[in-house]
């Protein structure tokens, strides 16, 4: 069966380093940020062979599963008719010590990514690839079957889409952890225990 | 190959544990940047911060105040927070530095990693990207203009109309981009011709050779006129005579750090099993002995060919004593080693070329 095809809007440190290890595990890759394809090329041909480069819109529409890794407090520059239908891996935090309090995030009893839910209304959001520095994607990812393969946990509230972010985890090199619902995604944001620490899949 | 300190002023921590002054920061990192020019080191750099563990809130004061008690040494932000900042203070500032140092002033720009000055300065985060790339903007025209005056127009600050921008130093002074790993930064320093700092916190530190293969890369599709193409690399690193008590030493008050930053920023502390990863080989951490360090250092410029490599020491309340010895080592026993090698293998180059010839 061929891979999903794969697009990441943001090409700052943790987007360029998930297209990498993706297109290294055989994904078609596409990438967009808000400067325009055009903006791309140069990055593209030396740190990324392979993978393309694209507007936002281009992207997202010739993409089966979209990462957004573009710091949350610009949420707003995605249009939400564009993702209806659409796997969503939101790799995104709420983070106030880095990117500044946000008015809509502050609501503890809503988590970042169901927020990301409800303004993209129609997608299928999983929240994961958040809680791993961007650099240790392409450190510790590891084959199956070795014992001290990390885990990355996921949470979404649509189980196909997991299992499409689940295949894509285990193909750039971690164990995939489904921690249930979308909701759940409480318990690997910033401030939590899970949030860039280290674990097994036995451990959790 | 220059070899240097950088520091964000970091207190010490008093006996019981809890934070010092912060005014002892500032009369011990003087201490320190005197040290640094004694040992014959390169460069010192001060990090803009503003908070009670970092209270290096204004490098260009402390680099003025240097720059009249050192004598060769060269003096640096790293970084200056420039989004926040206005770049015709920025440049007054460290103009003045650096005609009081006899043109040993540079400024390293950089978006700043931490964020505390932005709602102290009342700017927004969303602006994160754009404040920076005007403000650089100007701070460039004001360092470039010829006769002193500069007309800009930009979004942030009120327009300037052929105003004079005084005083001027005899040359322009240098002018880095710092950045920790986003691609597009490399391109836009190679683009604005601007030498290049790398900040490696964490991971293999060979993992920045793509992106300085970048840098090169669009330094040559560019072809800005007067490219000043330079690579420095910035990382944590402390130095004892003992490799074992360089690493322990470290490990707490480097642990500590992160700890602590760990709390303000949502993160899971670091284990020291992760410590000992990466204050070993190709590790970002350069915890060690001269020999082991200077080894260390050697083996990231095959990979990256940094000319400048600079070291944050007192990290985490580090004892200021163990900070002075970690100076006087980098100095007189690490770049000694370095030196001599870098020479070496430059005769051996020039052999290889003459022989071929």
């Amino acid at each position: 069966m061929p891979k999903s095809k794969l697009g990441i809007i943001g090409s700052g440190r943790l987007g360029t380093a998930i297209a990498r290890q993706s297109s290294k595990a055989g994904y078609e890759v596409r990438i967009a940020n808000s400067r325009g394809p055009e903006s791309l090329g140069l990055m593209l041909s030396v740190l990324l062979p392979g993978v393309i480069a694209g507007t936002v819109g281009g992207v997202i529409e010739q993409s089966d599963i979209i990462v957004l890794a573009i710091p949350l407090n610009q949420y707003k520059t995605l249009k939400p008719e564009l993702f209806a239908a659409k796997v969503v891996i939101d790799a995104m935090n709420y983070w106030p010590p880095t990117e500044g309090a946000i008015k809509e995030f502050m609501n503890e009893e809503v988590t970042s990514s169901e927020y990301i839910q409800h303004y993209l209304k129609g997608a299928h959001v999983v929240k994961t690839l958040n809680h791993i520095a961007y650099n240790e994607l392409e450190e510790h990812n590891l084959p199956a079957g070795d014992p001290k393969r990390r885990a990355m946990v996921l949470a979404g509230d649509d189980k196909e889409a997991k299992t499409v972010v689940s295949e894509l985890i285990d193909a750039i090199g971690f164990d995939p952890v489904d921690l249930g619902e979308l909701k759940n995604g409480k318990k690997f944001q910033p401030d939590t225990s899970l949030f860039n620490a280290r674990y097994v899949a036995n451990d959790l | 190959m220059e070899l240097g300190v950088f520091s964000f002023g970091d207190v010490q921590r008093a006996k019981d544990g809890s934070l010092g002054p912060t005014s002892e920061s500032v009369t011990n990192l003087l201490e320190a940047i005197r040290l640094a020019d004694k040992v014959g080191l390169d460069v010192f750099g001060i990090g803009e911060h503003h908070t009670e563990y970092f209270p290096a809130s204004s490098p260009s004061t402390l680099i003025a105040a240097a720059a009249a008690t050192t004598k060769n040494i060269k003096l640096t932000s790293a970084v200056t927070v420039l989004s926040t900042d206005d770049p015709v203070r920025v440049y007054q500032q460290f103009a003045i530095a650096d005609i009081i140092s006899g043109g040993r002033v540079e400024i390293i720009a950089g978006r700043g990693s931490s964020t505390e000055s932005f709602p102290l300065f009342g700017y927004d985060l969303r602006d994160y990207d754009e404040l920076y790339a005007e403000k650089l903007d100007l701070l460039l025209k004001i360092n470039a203009s010829k006769d002193g005056k500069v007309k800009w127009e930009g979004k942030f600050r009120p327009a300037l109309d052929n105003v004079e921008i005084v005083p001027r130093p005899k040359e322009k002074m240098n002018i880095w981009l710092a950045t920790g790993g986003n691609p597009e930064s490399s391109i836009r320093a190679a683009r604005l011709g601007l030498p290049i700092t790398y900040a490696i916190i964490g991971g293999h530190a060979s993992r920045f050779a793509p992106l300085v293969e970048l840098y090169h890369e669009a330094a040559r599709q560019y072809k800005t006129p007067n490219a000043d193409v330079r690579v420095a690399i910035a990382t944590p690193g402390f130095i004892a005579e003992d490799a074992k008590d360089a690493k322990d030493t470290f490990w707490k008050s480097w642990g500590w750090a992160m700890t602590t930053l760990g709390k303000v920023r949502g993160f899971a502390a670091p284990t020291r099993d992760h410590y000992d990863a990466e204050s070993n080989r190709d590790g970002a951490l350069f915890a060690g002995s001269p020999e082991e360090i200077a080894e260390r250092i050697l083996e990231l410029h095959k990979r990256i060919g940094h000319t400048r490599h600079i070291f944050q020491m007192d990290t985490g309340q580090l004892p200021h004593d163990k900070f002075l010895k970690s100076i006087e080592l980098l100095g007189t026993k690490v770049a000694p080693i370095v030196r001599a090698a870098l020479e070496a293998e430059k005769k051996k180059e020039e052999k290889v070329k003459n022989a071929k010839i």
